[in-house]
């Protein structure tokens, strides 16, 4: 699984990192930082709900 | 599983991501979505703010999955028609084209419709603004460069197109009769810095004032205020609340009060579920009956609601979450993770009002309920654990200072 954050859209809103907080990161500087490109399996749930979350749809998993 | 078909009633983002959490917990079974709407599920954010400006096409909003594709989640589509009773000891849909649908689940996300102004009827020019047909009429009608808006109410979807407007360079007159805008949603204090945003943009901000008539002869020409002052105008913009759509439920056997009343688990009947605007629940975390009209409760509740049909009434969670949402206003991005009340302590932790970026806690009883940023959201988002985990009050002053 690999995890594509589209920044065109991204606003940093931030719900990812609540869903998945091992893979995506809003620091203070408010840029997100994707902690993780190829989450392990086992995170796949939590990425999805991220994806879902994402108010900007700016999050597709590819694999 | 015991469940063969599941009709999902609202095509609409409770709809959808019940519809995928249904596939992703592996009902093979038939999912049939029934919507009013001749659109597929798309989502209405935007519909305020990029679509109402024009810079994001109304394509744009469609869902989708996180595979990137509907069509993966092979559904049923009854798009276009409306649902008009419910035969619970059937367990049958009826629809307005006289079709009845089988089911052995039932996902009721139909949703909730703008009020309008009673007596505007027959005036052109005067809008409320749910669906992409309502975003595409009013941006017709912004384009006509209108020489005043007059947006009545200013809850989010007001404050929104206030703001839409402005970065157009159209004149808007902003009307609420309660003293600060979004009271209902972030209580007074900061309701009152709201009010302030969108003065600095040349909104002219009328609170604690209603409308005593539209006035037109076809069109909408004049708006009366109840201080006696009148307003010209071309076009009227109505935000003043939603009710939840549940005609089509009348005298099914659902309990309805302001909403599906759903148990704890968003079940509102033996193998039928509720998400989204229309339902209704108790949510243990704030010991409180709520209707949570935000974005991502649709999806949350949404995603739990299909999770309870598939589990059965033992098998069950209760849904507590933690309600979030976000407006965006000129370049200014409100958060609010938990819940304010008009009663609340207000405590800013970090930044300066002023300088409209800082985080605010809300404190009830000795508890933190709730954290409300102005272009904050990283902060936000780290400290929605203090509402979770029901920090105390001075505890998270703490915490948040820290």
């Amino acid at each position: 699984m690999r995890v594509v954050v589209d920044y065109d859209l991204c606003e940093s809103n931030a719900l990812c990192m609540a869903a998945a907080p091992e893979v995506f990161e809003v620091r203070d500087d408010d840029f997100l930082y994707v902690l993780q490109d190829e989450p392990p399996e086992e995170l796949r749930a939590k990425v999805e709900d991220a994806v879902r979350r994402c108010p900007k749809q700016a999050i597709t998993i590819e694999g | 599983m015991g469940l063969k078909r599941v009709v999902i009633v609202g095509a609409s983002l409770a709809g959808l991501r019940a519809a995928e959490e249904l596939r992703t917990q592996g009902h093979l079974g038939t999912i049939t979505m029934v919507g009013d709407e001749p659109h597929r599920p798309y989502d209405r954010p935007p519909l305020s703010k990029q679509v109402l400006a024009g810079k994001k096409p109304p394509e744009s909003t469609a869902l989708h999955g996180a595979g990137g594709s509907l069509d993966e989640l092979a559904l049923d589509w009854r798009l276009g028609e409306s649902a008009t009773g419910l035969d619970l000891g059937d367990r049958t849909v009826l629809l307005g084209g006289g079709e009845r649908l089988a089911y052995d689940g039932l996902v009721i996300a139909t949703g909730a419709a703008p009020k309008r102004l009673p007596g505007t009827d027959h005036l052109d020019g005067v809008h409320t603004l749910r669906t992409l047909d309502d975003c595409q009429a009013i941006r017709a009608a912004l384009v006509a460069s209108p020489r005043r808006v007059a947006v009545v109410g200013a809850g989010f979807i007001g404050a929104e197109v206030a703001a839409t407007c402005r970065g157009l360079g159209i004149e808007v007159s902003l009307i609420e009769a309660l003293p600060v805008p979004l009271e209902r949603g972030l209580g007074h204090a900061m309701g009152a810095v709201v009010a302030d945003l969108h003065r600095d943009h040349g909104v002219d901000v009328r609170l604690g004032v209603g409308v005593v008539l539209i006035e037109g002869s076809d069109r909408v020409e004049r708006v009366r205020l109840t201080d006696g002052s009148v307003l010209d105008v071309d076009l009227v913009v109505v935000g003043i609340g939603v009710g939840p759509n549940t005609g089509w439920l009348e005298g099914s056997g659902l309990t309805l009060d302001n909403g599906v009343l759903c148990d704890a688990t968003c079940l509102a009947a033996p193998g039928v579920v509720a998400a989204g605007d229309v339902a209704r629940w108790p949510n243990r975390r704030f010991d409180e009956v709520m209707r949570v009209e935000h974005w991502d409760n649709a999806i949350a509740m949404g995603t739990h609601a299909a999770r309870t049909l598939l589990a059965g009434p033992a098998g069950a969670e209760s849904y507590e979450p933690v309600p979030w949402f976000w407006s965006d206003q000129y370049d200014r991005k409100i958060q609010l993770a938990g819940r304010a009340g008009p009663d609340d302590t207000v405590e800013v932790v970090s930044g300066r009002v002023t300088d409209r970026k800082f985080v605010a806690l809300y404190g009830r009883n000795g508890t933190v309920v709730g954290v409300l940023g102005m272009n904050q959201p990283a902060k936000v988002m780290k400290l929605r654990s203090l509402v979770e985990d029901g920090a105390r009050w001075e505890q998270a002053l703490e915490v948040a200072r820290g």
